[in-house]
């Protein structure tokens, strides 16, 4: 039932909008009404082309989220574990994260071209930090009290690491892990303004340039849909390890 | 036999946390070690327990030196620091690592009826009270059978009826498994109640003043004359370890968790 009245505020807003339209009080020309906007959608999806975009879209939020996260867990992993290495790499990597990750487009496009490389190297750059920050903060704020229970029953170093280390950097992680799914979000519609022939965000700018805004809307909704439910797959994957928690347990 | 041979520890910045500390602690015998905060007595347990090092003098277990946490020695912190991602039962089996899981099972449940929460085991930690969680930390360091036991400040934290109930509770404990129980605290009616012997240290440098025999029989009346006269001397004896030195320089540099 809940889950329902999230709906009331947009459905209302979406039905006003719809009846200003039709009722003449409103053009729509520019903001077309969410019928047009449907058909469109239906449109796009019967000739297959929604889903190429979609799946163009998909194919590099994935590879760029894979390849930031792979890296920021390893080298987070890294700084966490020794000091040293921290204090080695955490200064270089703080003053990189301070950079714009969008200025990094035009170096990108010289190194790794106008295709699919560079626009994966954006979005990973994009997931990178927060994952690197949200698993170096996790590691770094592991109760030390809670080691040393580790230590009195003389876990291994491996031990340790996997019966409390882990378990206690997860929620941290699968925070980490959710924002930086959600600005990969952000990255790949900037990487596909870069210039691509699919995509969600090609679909964007195409309909920019062609004065489509339903187009451009429709878009946007799928954006919506496809950020929630990607966001909703990773904290549904994490939660049988989290029931533990406070939070998880109480949600319903 | 344990065994704290001529313990001293100088922290790394200079400070002296115990000096010439010496007690030999008969197997099953209980021990209770009180002294104002700052006098070195969890610093003299991490010790035994192996957490920290001595910077000179030695710890032996039935003759074997202790330089690292050892298996025939358990540990209760004062606070439950059980592991809030596993159940009561994971938590209380937490040492059966090694341990065929049957067996494992086996002697989980059997710990955690003792310490009188096999209603529990399949409860996560959040969801008990602060005396049940401690009884869980004590079923989790008994589970491995240890031959000693020690416990720092254990029910500190805990309201005083609580406290009570788990004094008797570790009494029943202790009847069953017969440990060596060596208790850190600083609450001197807990020290005579549960001990057999009370040390008394006094701060700057660490070190044992007082040493009271309480040769009562067990189950103790804790509000009888036996024990009030006992708690008077060891009062004595800490307020004459407090009057020998300048009041309110207590640091605790040593003992600090």
């Amino acid at each position: 039932m809940r889950f329902l009245t999230g709906f009331i505020l947009p459905v209302a807003l979406a039905l006003a909008w719809e009846a200003a339209v039709r009722f003449g009080f409103a053009q729509g020309r520019l903001m077309p009404p969410p019928s047009r906007i449907f058909a469109t959608l239906y449109d796009l999806a019967i000739t297959g082309e929604l889903f190429r975009h979609i799946a163009a879209t998909t194919a590099r939020i994935m590879a760029g989220f894979g390849l930031g996260v792979v890296a920021a867990t390893v080298l987070g992993a890294l700084a966490g574990a020794s000091k040293l290495s921290r204090d080695v790499m955490d200064p270089t990597l703080q003053g990189l994260r301070a950079v714009p990750s969008i200025a990094w487009v035009p170096l990108f496009i010289l190194w790794f071209g106008i295709f699919e490389t560079s626009k994966i190297m954006l979005i990973a750059v994009g997931c990178f930090f927060p994952v690197y920050l949200g698993i170096l903060g996790a590691i770094l704020s592991v109760d030390r009290k809670i080691v040393e229970v580790g230590r009195i029953f003389r876990l291994s170093t491996p031990a340790l690491v996997r019966r409390i280390l882990l378990p206690a950097i997860l929620p941290a992680y699968v925070v980490s892990l959710r924002t930086g799914l959600g600005l990969g979000w952000m990255f790949v519609i900037a990487a596909e303004f870069m210039g691509a022939a699919e995509g969600l965000g090609y679909l964007l700018i195409d309909g920019q340039q062609l004065g489509k805004p339903d187009q451009i809307l429709a878009s946007i909704l799928t954006f919506a849909v496809l950020g929630k439910i990607t966001d909703s797959l990773l904290a549904a994957a994490a939660a049988p390890f989290l029931t533990w928690q406070d939070a998880f347990a109480r949600r319903d | 036999m344990l065994l704290v041979d001529n313990i001293e520890k100088i922290y790394p910045n200079g400070a002296k946390a115990l000096e010439r500390v010496n007690i030999a602690v008969r197997p099953g015998e209980i021990v209770a070690v009180v002294g104002g905060s700052g006098c070195g007595k969890s610093t003299l347990l991490r010790l035994i327990a192996g957490l920290d090092r001595p910077t000179r003098g030695k710890i032996m277990l039935d003759g074997e030196k202790i330089v690292a946490p050892h298996p025939a020695v358990g540990f209760v912190f004062q606070e439950p620091r059980l592991l809030p991602w596993l159940t009561v039962a994971q938590n209380a089996g937490f040492g059966l690592d090694g341990v065929p899981a049957p067996e494992r099972n086996e002697r989980t449940r059997e710990v955690l009826q003792r310490v009188g929460l096999a209603d529990h085991a399949k409860s996560w930690p959040r969801e008990l009270s602060g005396g049940q969680a401690q009884r869980v930390a004590i079923a989790r360091a008994l589970a491995p059978r240890p031959k000693v036991l020690l416990l720092d400040e254990p029910f500190s934290a805990l309201d005083a009826f609580t406290r009570a109930s788990l004094q008797e509770h570790l009494l029943d404990l202790w009847e069953a498994f017969r440990p060596t129980l060596v208790l850190v605290t600083h609450d001197v009616e807990e020290a005579v109640f549960l001990a057999d012997r009370v040390l008394v240290m006094r701060p700057k440098p660490g070190r044992f003043v007082a040493e009271i025999n309480i040769a009562l029989a067990r189950p103790r009346d804790r509000y009888g004359e036996a024990l009030d006269h006992a708690k008077r001397r060891v009062l004595a004896a800490l307020d004459h370890s407090l009057q020998a030195q300048p009041r309110g320089e207590e640091l605790a540099p040593a003992a600090a968790i």
